[in-house]
């Protein structure tokens, strides 16, 4: 395998972890904030919130998800573009309208679906691009 | 009406900012060895002594807590588009500031992307 597809390979999978950890993440929190319920905009409300929040589990599984998504985020723009990553990314709204309607069983409107597929091409364009344009090849670290 | 403007200024500046600081930094500490344990506690602890990150982490603490006060001051459908407006800036600063090629192609693809994701938002999933 040559150091390009390499190169392209590993970020892929990271990006795809990057999804999955920010999506649990989300979901997760989203989770332990619905069982804490509505949070009260006052000094007892905030504390009860926050003693809530520091007690529940969904939400230190959300937070470990949301510490992994910035492990693997640091970790593919160590070796790719930043702007070969960023919009990568955003393939994770894609992946949440699957789930929508797969695990929600959803109805998605067609125009969320002609964004999904804008999304879906513009990742495909990006993903087209040499990941790496700053450093020619292994060995070289550094801007 | 100036406040939000300046707000949503003051947003991207911060999460491209944030971002680009980080992407600088981790990238002047060099990929992990491998991926075994101590290979990445190793990593997370060289990045954690790069000056760029403690750069990167208040902007970005910034930006969050601005885009929460944005969603109080402003519709949703001024703010979403605004912070989709992250992909297009950040692209600028890494082709300026990183000195990253990005070719008419990943320029194509940042503009698709940041459309869907403005059109993804504002229609929700009904």
């Amino acid at each position: 395998m040559s150091h390009e597809h390499r190169l392209r390979f590993k970020t892929l999978v990271m990006v795809l972890l990057m999804v999955v950890c920010a999506n649990t993440g989300d979901l997760m929190l989203a989770r332990g904030m619905k069982q804490i319920g509505n949070v009260e905009i006052s000094v007892p409300g905030l504390r009860h919130a926050l003693l809530s929040t520091i007690q529940s589990g969904s939400i230190w599984i959300g937070i470990l998800f949301l510490i992994g998504f910035t492990l693997c985020y640091m970790t593919a723009v160590s070796w790719a573009d930043y702007s070969f990553v960023m919009p990568a990314g955003a393939f994770g709204y894609a992946v949440q309208t699957m789930l929508a309607i797969v695990v929600l069983h959803e109805v998605v409107s067609p125009k969320r679906w002609i964004g999904v597929a804008m999304i879906c091409v513009g990742v495909l364009l990006v993903g087209q691009t040499k990941p790496n344009t700053t450093n020619p090849g292994p060995g070289v670290t550094g801007l | 009406m100036t406040r939000v403007i300046l707000m949503l200024i003051f947003f991207v500046l911060c999460n491209t900012g944030g971002e680009l600081a980080m992407s600088y930094g981790v990238k002047q500490v060099g990929e992990p060895e491998s991926f075994r344990p101590m290979a990445l506690l190793r990593f997370i602890w060289a990045a954690a002594r790069n000056s760029w990150l403690w750069v990167a982490l208040p902007l970005l603490a910034a930006s969050f807590y601005s885009l929460l006060i944005l969603f109080s001051w402003a519709p949703v459908s001024v703010v979403i588009p605004a912070s989709a407006s992250n992909y297009i800036v950040g692209t600028f600063g890494a082709k300026y500031l990183l000195k990253e090629d990005v070719s008419f192609k990943r320029w194509l693809g940042v503009i698709l992307v940041c459309v869907g994701v403005t059109v993804v938002l504002l229609t929700g999933r009904s």
